[in-house]
């Protein structure tokens, strides 16, 4: 069973491969349906390992298994959390490509198969990131979805905004991926193995962390955390969800940037969390001052949000940050309920990025003031945008409230109101949006013209153009049928009890080979802070929209506005920052170790 | 002196790091700060080949060398330094397409005139 | 943010992470030293599978996993680019103008090509012996076709190097690497294994086993490759024209004075 780990990946590079060569000879129908078919392949073969991922595979590919306990192979994980973003990435690329079946329309005319090629070598990237057992091979996947990430972020290039958003992007992300090699290349120097098991065991072997193994954790986990985007690392990610095409915006905010939280789980437990390693406490402070920084700048600046998809992009950072909160217990439980909130998570902002991009083809517009009672008509669409605010809320019996509910139990103290509070606030953030958009409700805003004042420092939703060839009269089914599909998809998450002791046994059996096992449930406690958050959404939304006024203090918010430039430069600095912070950070357990 | 030595391969790599970073941070020009990434880039070649270097030693390639006969570099660090070439060449090919076009667009490739995405 | 807010900020964290990284250097292994467990397990590997290269050895047989990644962002870059550079809704292709090339120019450029060609193949060929292989072959070969520009000029380049074949040409080669890589799954052993083919005589061009036919797929990949990405580009300079330019009339028949 172990030796089908590498079709994850070449399934579907290979499925690319056919339609970048026969994609100027078919037609388009012929194009999306292959591309679908291999996609499909994909997620069966994904769930089928990880139907025998217990006890984990381990592959080394090219038949180079180990002797005397060295391979000059290369190692592929397939446990439980591997196998398990493998196949979401595989059913999110599904759901991705048959949404964009109908809607999207864009050039190059005459190349039927360009995108959904790049489409499926983007989930051949992300497939082999997550099953990645060697920190150089775990690198060449980061870079394939990386560049893969930026050509479709750029797809638009007519757009003046598509274009800028995506080289922010790329430079960013770029230079995060050669400090991660900077740091590779460091820990290569000191063990002289680039399997990961294999660094960990040997940087045990040579004693108490010192200097080297801080700079090797802190260039690593720069280069994983820019695609986390975390803060400081975080201001890509708006300017390029704003710009990408929206089912490029489900895959990106659905599946990529959590892999990058998967991959400093990973790297910490396997690299890092021995004798030799970084003393666990050290990245419990990292993760849990990022991480609480993450969330709180992410749920403001949504909530000051009027171009409806950048919400929704400074939503997935809030997240982000309550992921990175949870993985920082270093508990089993914080673990468990991580994983069950990125299943849930992943298919409710999808399945919004889904909904807005019906909004985009069918007015012209992603702006909130704009699109002011507008979208009446639609109303299955605001019944679903609803729902996956109620979702971002954690609503019982939603995945994400589940996982919400074990993960806020595992932080404890002032951190369960942080989770609390941030996902109230972006589900409020949403709601607002709902309740204007498609009931029409509270007064029209001035601006509703699209044009706001001289001096406001905002990026406005209007001026987008629609991704089909017109402006949809009428929505295709495929269209709403995927977010409705993504949305039960969450909803099973939570609402079938054995999936939530499923996801725990995984994580055990990866991390402490079953020994320690956790079972995940519903407890009162959990049910009430869903409960809790979801109140204090809808009541900030009922505010927000009644007494626009009463909760507009743009005033207060500039400087932090003012900090999303739109600079490449400003965002260099700021990576540099974070890299220096993290180390500073991380300091302490060297000193004394 | 020596131990200046032993370490000087090392250090250049992180002084070319940080010198691509502030010309990165500093640029006026899109095409100068896509020359700066490859600066940075250019950094972990330095790092990759001086970690794999070894004293005496020759390449690691047998079509005229007997194996064995003389000490030869890692391999494996020549390699990995391969896929870091193509990588940085891909890269840079498509950071410069998306100048090509954000200079259409925006008719500028000045960083501080690009003012469509903020707040 | 100011330049000079910003400057600030580069100081405070460049100066962090210099200090970090002078301390980590401090604490590497001396350069030059002899414990290289890594690399000498791929000496052996190599030497076993009759690789004389060892690099190419750890490229294509020991990594090679690592190169169909390689490969893999390649071929999506060169996706990328098509996406990327194309002609959009408001350019149109302008014919190129035949230039005029001084003859010495002209004669120096022909007589290189078939010679640097020719090198591409051998470089190509010889990876599994000697420095090269499909990389560095399958670039060397691409620049070459490129010397008609110089020789000649645009529209002869254009007649030897139309896209679409090489677009197809480079997903046949990926296809190809990939397709190798499955025969060994299929025969019974790993994905990619090196175990498809006789290893044969140590130095000579039937050796290594599977590593020549990955290193060919390669070098077919990387000379397309490079085609197509220095075509979109070439594109963007010579053909692609906007559209109030030829409104305009007057740059019509000059693409060299866009943007003036």
């Amino acid at each position: 069973m172990h030796h089908l780990l590498p079709l994850l990946v070449a399934v579907p590079l290979l499925g690319a491969a056919l339609l970048a060569a026969g994609g100027r000879l078919v037609p388009r129908f012929v194009a999306q349906s292959t591309a679908c078919a291999v996609a499909a392949g994909t997620a069966a073969l994904a769930v089928l390992l990880l139907t025998h991922s217990s006890p984990p595979l381990t592959e080394w590919v090219g038949g180079w298994e180990p002797v005397a306990g060295h391979s000059v192979g290369i190692a592929l994980t397939g446990d439980g959390p591997g196998l398990g973003m493998a196949a979401l990435v595989s059913v999110l690329t599904l759901a991705a490509l048959a949404y964009a079946w109908r809607s999207f329309d864009e050039p190059p005319h005459g190349h039927a198969g360009a995108f959904p090629a790049l489409v499926l070598v983007f989930q051949a990237g992300m497939c082999g990131f997550a099953t990645a057992g060697d920190l150089f091979n775990a690198f060449v996947w980061f870079e394939l979805m990386s560049v893969v990430a930026y050509a479709l972020t750029g797809h638009r290039v007519e757009e003046a905004r598509a274009v800028q958003g995506a080289l922010a992007f790329a430079v960013v992300n770029s230079l995060g991926a050669y400090a991660l090699l900077m740091g590779i290349a460091l820990l290569y120097a000191r063990t002289g193995e680039l399997a990961l098991t294999e660094i960990g065991g040997a940087l045990d072997a040579h004693g108490p962390p010192d200097a080297l193994v801080l700079a090797g954790f802190v260039l690593v986990l720069t280069g994983l955390l820019v695609k986390a985007a975390a803060v400081p690392f975080q201001f890509w990610l708006p300017d390029a969800h704003a710009v990408a095409p929206t089912p490029v915006c489900m895959l990106l905010s659905g599946v990529m940037v959590e892999l990058g939280v998967f991959g400093v789980w990973r790297v910490y437990d396997t690299v890092f969390s021995g004798p030799g390693g970084l003393p666990a406490a050290d990245l419990a402070r990292v993760l849990t001052v990022l991480g609480a920084l993450t969330a709180a700048l992410g749920a403001v600046m949504c909530w000051h949000q009027r171009h409806i998809k950048r919400l929704l992009a400074y939503s997935t950072i809030a997240h982000t940050g309550l992921f990175l909160l949870g993985i920082g217990t270093l508990t089993p439980e914080g673990d468990d309920g991580v994983a069950l909130y990125v299943v849930g998570h992943a298919g409710v902002k999808a399945a919004l990025f889904a909904c807005v991009g019906i909004l985009l083809d069918r007015y012209g517009s992603v702006d909130e003031h704009v699109l002011h009672g507008r979208a009446r008509p639609l109303r299955s669409v605001g019944v679903m945008v609803v729902a996956g605010a109620l979702g971002l809320a954690g609503l019982p019996p939603f995945g994400t409230a589940l996982g919400k509910s074990v993960a806020e139990e595992a932080v404890g103290g002032p951190l369960t109101a942080l989770y609390v509070l941030a996902s109230a606030v972006t589900a409020a953030a949403v709601l607002r949006v709902a309740a204007r958009v498609f009931l029409g409700l509270g007064p029209t805003p001035e601006d509703a013209g699209g044009a706001s004042g001289a001096d406001a420092y905002e990026t406005t939703g209007s001026g987008e153009e629609p991704e089909t060839r017109q402006r949809l009269s009428r929505v295709p089914d495929t269209m709403t049928a995927v977010p409705a599909l993504l949305l039960a998809g969450a909803l099973a998450a939570g609402a079938v009890p054995a999936f939530g002791n499923a996801v725990a046994r995984a994580m055990s059996e990866a991390t402490t080979a079953g020994l320690v096992h956790t079972s995940v449930h519903w407890t009162p406690v959990g049910v009430g802070l869903g409960l809790q958050s979801t109140a204090l959404a809808v009541a900030l939304a009922s505010v927000a929209v009644a007494r626009p006024g009463l909760l507009a203090v743009p005033d207060r918010t500039l400087p932090l506005r003012r900090l999303q430039s739109g600079h490449i430069g400003d965002y260099v600095a700021w990576l540099l920052l974070g890299t220096a912070v993290l180390g500073a950070l991380a300091l302490p357990g060297i000193l004394s170790g | 002196m020596t131990a200046l030595t032993h370490v000087l391969p090392y250090l250049v790599a992180a002084w070319v790091f940080l010198a691509g970073c502030y010309g990165l941070a500093t640029s006026r020009n899109l095409i100068h700060a896509v020359g700066c990434l490859s600066v940075c880039q250019a950094a972990t070649y330095v790092l990759l080949l001086a970690v794999g270097y070894r004293d005496g030693a020759t390449a690691p390639v047998f079509s005229d060398l007997a194996p064995g006969s003389r000490p030869v570099v890692d391999p494996v660090v020549q390699a990995l330094a391969l896929t870091d070439v193509v990588v940085g060449a891909t890269v840079t090919a498509l950071l410069l397409a998306l100048v090509v076009q954000v200079a259409k667009r925006h008719g500028t490739v000045d960083p501080d005139e690009l003012s469509e995405l903020r707040g | 943010m100011s330049p000079r807010m910003r400057l600030w900020l580069v100081a405070t964290g460049g100066a962090g992470l210099a200090a970090l990284l002078v301390a980590a250097c401090l604490d590497l292994p001396r350069f030059g030293g002899d414990r290289h467990p890594y690399g000498d397990q791929a000496v052996e590997a190599s030497l076993s599978r009759h690789t004389a290269n060892t690099v190419a050895s750890v490229t294509f047989d020991q990594r090679a996993f690592d190169t169909l990644g390689e490969m893999s962002i390649l071929f999506a870059a060169v996706l990328g680019s098509v996406v990327l550079l194309r002609q959009t809704r408001d350019e149109h292709r302008a014919r190129p103008e035949p230039a005029a090339v001084s003859r010495p120019v002209r004669r120096y450029a022909l007589l290189v090509l078939p010679v640097a060609l020719l090198t591409g193949l051998y470089v190509v060929a010889h990876g599994q012996v000697s420095p090269g292989g499909g990389f560095q072959g399958g670039v060397v070969a691409a620049t070459a076709l490129h010397l008609l520009y110089l020789g000649a000029d645009y529209r002869a380049l254009e007649r030897v190097r139309p896209i679409a074949p090489y677009e197809a040409g480079d997903a046949l080669a990926a296809s190809a690497y990939l397709v190798t890589g499955l025969a060994a799954l299929l025969a019974g052993s790993a994905f990619l294994a090196n175990t498809l083919l006789p290893y044969g005589t140590f130095n000579t061009l039937a050796s290594a086993g599977t590593v020549p036919l990955l290193n060919a797929a390669i070098g077919m990949e990387v000379a397309c490759a490079v085609v197509v990405l220095l075509a979109g580009f070439l594109d963007q300079a010579v053909e692609i024209v906007d559209e109030g330019e030829h409104d305009d009339g007057e740059y019509h028949d000059d693409p060299r004075q866009r943007g003036k």
